[in-house]
């Protein structure tokens, strides 16, 4: 029986008091005193357990909501007191793309571990900008896994950092193709750098620990290597450097021990992949790409060059850089990926898409775009209950009391457990596909399905003057 | 029953003989219309008014002049109660002689938008859209016009929230109300089963026991029953108490066949193979185990408190040949029964109906993304398969080209909110809607989707805890749902009086009578 990949999670509660979406309010001074809200009607004795909380407070530094959202009390108040209304501190959480719903859900992904489930149904716009102007398809009867819900430990989520011949040359029974390396990940994922702004002094620690539990890579920015330089040589496997080029900071031993680095895109991109090959001729190296209008031809620029893995990145709403009408990751992974088969290297290269990437979903649908793998840093932040207010700078007062200390086993805890909850969500959504194998995700568009493509093949005939 | 009637046919033709044999008289629910007032203390309003006790002289004009009974004055009271604000239409006063809030002499009143709006509802089903489904559970009539609730449309931004009713200047045909009929069939083949005849285009969804109470089933039902439509079981098994009903009931056929036997195909006129759900599609049914209670696990024949999948696929149907084995099956057991195959909406759905009319069902059931679930991964609901309206035409028009259409009754769901829903749904190409989210709000559910673990529904709805089902009783739900089916008989017949058409079906797949805001043909 082939082993199964597994994420062992365990439950990390939040440090700090829930942001809830609901809040009730009250006018205690007509209050009857008749417990209805408390006895009767609250079935989830949250009002006992709010008043247990608030007493065990040193001082109430936050206001604690644990609404259900059923109106329940509201409408059984004797004197119609009580009133339900969204948490105001819920609503400011993130911005416009990483909304608060994305961090209801991420929150509560890092605590259980646990695929969220909800009872009635979608509750959301139609469809917006981004991700969600497409779904992924399923398969109704006919299913090539012909797995049911109990196959699906068997669904892989693996995939591979590197180039893959797209044929072998033989003499006699010897193989005389020269092969690259190349290194498998458990799941479409791998750790990013996190930006500048977050100094924070567990991150990059919490990060890698959770990489190496999870059996995935964290790339940590080669000037970070004073954080980390002690550790021993089970977490190298899990760690890649970006490295700038006029950084000499990681020492040739360490690099000769990793699998893969990372470098910045530049004029001389040939002259340092050589020189790191010189190091370790075995090491995989990506090309970190900013996602701009120039991205497409860079990319098959570079494929041509023979570089292995091509990482692009977007901005942190997923957006392309530098471009008065920006274009989204999606749409642009989709690009690059159509160029690549149309010159014949799509295989020769790995894609790593970075940028905006938020939730499961995301992770499932750029692949289907055409990505290899893709890249996250906001998520793990978050999961240790960041909510992007952007307060990082030191000095700052950061509400998450990420500038605190923060014990790296609960750090990579929460990080593990949103990357548990991650994998099984990947397995549902390409169970539901019928897909066994995520290498065979990347890139099949048939298996979605586009807001616009939609509307212009099934509304276009029927609307169209 | 419409043309079909089991107490007037010969049973021994239609019914095997073991049904026969344990048959119960079957139970007649009166279709009649009553007001059915919320079961809480206070209702939720659009709009509440504030009256200053320090300013307000008890001069009774605002008594005098609400039409609506906002203001009221309990006789031995020397003050005003608590104004009624949900009886209030709001700011839409503002242009009427009846506006107490500028008409009283001493500015003691006060009119705000209630803020609680914003966390009840969501885009789809919006806090208007709830208040509305409300109002007319308890009253069994059509919004006046004078309602301020937009009730046609959501906040989806997509979907039916874009379609539009292109109506006439002025209806083709004048037709009087008691011409038009909003009867549909439920089979269109002409293989010698029963030609059940349904009075209204719209019928109950699958809710098991176990996703929600015997009340809300029984409820539904008897409500089913009323309207000459039917219910669904679902796949948690065939209550005894559904019995009296069976000629109203669809027995599903689900994965973990929960609680199927031949005695309970044997009781109803439809059975439903449910391959897929569309707030799940692909995933199966999940109950989780804390709703798996003593009698649930009885009914579902398994071990209590265990969590309980209904595995997807059917393990037995790989191909559309092995589909129509498990059809010809349900026939051979039951040889009156009309089959109906509930799929989700997958890119493939055209293909999937059709093959399955073919196979030889009566009813292909497309189930969109939108509809309830009694628990279902976030992932999934938001996610996999096509949205509902884009299945319809393309199910419709490949039925049409294969000279099917006129064979096979197409029913969508899966997010049917309203009878807007319902016509935009036929004019799309389906002959009717199941609907279930819509029963559950008739009967007080906030859509909090807090349905699937612990005790289940703080409504009372969709929980097997015995404390919480005693909250609801039977007559209550059944007389709510009857009210909404009259007003939605009522909305849909408008609908249709304004188009000068007489019958539902005429209705069907007349995309010209929509407009889509997203294109060009918008009035």
């Amino acid at each position: 029986m082939p082993e199964k990949y597994h994420i062992e999670t365990t439950h990390m509660p939040p440090r700090l008091p829930r942001i809830g979406k609901y809040g009730i309010i009250d006018w205690r001074e007509d209050c009857a005193r008749c417990h209805n809200c408390v006895k009767k009607a609250c079935i989830y004795d949250k009002y006992r357990e709010e008043s247990k909380f608030i007493k065990s407070l040193d001082s109430i530094h936050t206001i604690y909501f644990e609404c259900m959202g059923c109106f329940s009390c509201v409408q059984n108040c004797t004197k119609g007191l009580l009133c339900l209304t969204v948490n105001p501190e819920y609503k400011k959480l993130g911005n416009e793309y990483w909304t608060p719903e994305i961090f209801r859900t991420t929150w509560l992904q890092a605590e259980t571990g646990k695929v969220p489930v909800s009872g009635a149904g979608y509750r959301g716009k139609f469809y917006g900008p981004g991700f969600d102007s497409m779904w992924t398809d399923m398969s109704e009867i006919v299913r090539p896994t012909r797995d049911g819900i109990h196959g699906r430990e068997y669904i892989s989520t693996s995939v591979d950092i590197g180039r893959k011949p797209s044929f072998l040359t033989f003499t006699g029974d010897k193989m005389t193709s020269s092969l690259s390396s190349l290194l498998s990940v458990p799941l479409p994922v791998i750790f990013d750098m996190t930006s500048p702004y977050h100094t924070l002094p567990v991150l990059e620690p919490s990060i890698i620990e959770a990489a190496r539990k999870t059996g995935l890579i964290a790339i940590i920015d080669s000037k970070k290597w004073h954080l980390i330089k002690n550790y021993d040589e089970k977490y190298l496997s899990h760690i890649a450097f970006h490295l700038n080029p006029d950084s000499h900071d990681i020492p040739q031993e360490i690099l000769n021990k990793t699998r893969l680095v990372e470098i910045p895109d530049s004029d001389h991109i040939e002259r340092h992949i050589n020189a790191i090959r010189n190091i370790n001729p075995d090491i995989v190296i990506a090309i970190r790409l900013p996602l701009t209008p120039k991205s497409v031809d860079r990319s098959i620029e570079l494929a041509g060059m023979n570089v292995e893995v091509i990482h692009l990145v977007a901005d942190q709403k997923g957006n392309e850089l530098d471009s008065k009408k920006p274009r989204f990751i999606k749409d642009m992974i989709r690009d690059i990926h159509g160029r690549l088969i149309k010159d014949e290297k799509r295989d020769e290269v790995t894609i790593i898409a970075g940028g905006g990437i938020g939730l499961p979903e995301h992770l499932a649908k750029a692949v289907i775009c055409g990505a290899d793998l893709v890249s996250i840093n906001l998520p793990l932040l978050i999961a240790l209950e960041c909510r992007l207010c952007d307060s990082c700078k030191p000095g700052d007062y950061c509400p998450a009391e990420l500038d605190k200390n923060i014990d790296i086993e609960y750090g990579a805890g929460r990080m593990t457990n949103l990357m548990g909850a991650w994998h099984w969500q990947l397995v549902e959504v390409m169970g539901a596909m019928g897909m066994r194998e995520a290498r065979r995700l990347r890139g099949d568009v048939g298996r979605a399905m586009f807001y616009e493509e939609l509307q212009n093949e099934i509304y276009g005939p029927i609307f169209s003057t | 029953m419409g043309q079909y009637s089991v107490h007037k046919a010969n049973l021994k033709e239609v019914l095997p003989d073991n049904t026969l044999n344990s048959r119960v008289p079957q139970v007649k629910v009166k279709r009649e219309i009553k007001p059915c007032p919320a079961r809480h203390l206070n209702e939720i309003a659009k709009y509440i008014i504030f009256r200053d006790e320090e300013k307000c002289r008890m001069c009774g004009t605002c008594y005098k002049i609400c039409p609506k009974g906002v203001h009221v004055l309990k006789p031995g009271y020397k003050l005003f109660a608590t104004p009624k604000s949900y009886k209030c239409i709001g700011f839409k006063c503002e242009n009427t002689d009846n506006y107490c809030i500028a008409k009283c002499p001493n500015g003691a009143l006060r009119l705000v938008e209630n803020p609680m709006m914003e966390a009840l509802g969501d885009y789809r089903w919006t806090s208007d859209i709830i208040l509305a489904t409300w109002k007319m559970a308890e009253t069994g009539d059509v919004l006046p016009e004078d309602t301020d609730y937009e009730y046609e449309t959501g906040a989806s931004g997509g979907g039916y929230d874009r379609l539009r009713l292109k109506y006439p200047d002025k209806p083709l045909a004048e037709v009087a109300d008691d011409e038009i009929d909003i009867s549909i069939d439920l089979n269109k083949r002409n293989d010698g089963k029963p030609k059940i005849r349904i009075d209204v285009p719209w019928y109950g969804g699958g809710m098991s026991y176990g996703s929600v109470s015997n009340v809300t089933q029984l409820s539904k039902v008897r409500a089913a029953t009323a309207w000459n439509t039917f219910s669904c079981s679902g796949e948690g098994g065939y209550m005894e108490r559904f019995r009296p009903y069976d000629d109203h009931m669809i027995t599903q056929v689900a994965t973990g066949l929960f609680g199927v036997r031949e005695e309970t195909i044997q009781r109803v006129p439809v059975v439903e193979f449910k391959y897929a759900q569309g707030a799940k599609p692909g995933l199966g049914g999940h109950l989780l185990g804390s709703k798996n209670t003593l009698s649930v696990s009885r009914m579902r024949e398994a071990v209590q408190g265990i969590p309980l999948f209904s595995p997807f696929p059917f393990h037995s149907v790989y191909s559309i040949e092995d589909h129509m084995k498990h059809i010809d099956w349900i026939k051979h057991v039951n040889p009156r029964v009309l089959i109906s195959t509930k799929v989700s909406t997958p890119t493939d759905v055209d293909m999937v109906a059709v093959g399955s009319y073919f196979a030889g069902t009566h009813i292909i059931h497309i189930d969109g993304g939108y509809g309830g679930t009694g628990a279902a991964p976030d992932i999934a609901k938001k996610n996999i398969a096509m949205p509902l309206e884009y299945a319809i035409p393309k199910v419709h028009s490949f039925l049409v080209a294969e000279h099917a259409r006129d064979s096979v009754t197409l029913i969508a769901s899966g997010g049917i909110r309203s009878y807007f829903d319902i016509a935009k749904s036929i004019a799309l190409g389906a002959d009717g809607v199941v609907i279930g989210t819509a029963e559950l709000v008739a009967l007080g559910c906030v859509r909090c989707g807090r349905c699937e673990s612990g005790r289940g529904c703080p409504r009372s709805i969709a929980t097997t805890d015995p404390g919480l089902t005693g909250k609801m009783n039977i007559e209550w739900g059944t007389q709510r749902l009857i009210n909404l089916f009259n007003a939605w008989s009522m909305g849909l017949k408008d609908i249709l009086k304004r188009f000068g058409m007489k019958k539902i079906s005429e209705l069907c797949g007349r995309t010209d009578l929509l407009s889509n805001l997203d294109f060009t043909n918008t009035r």
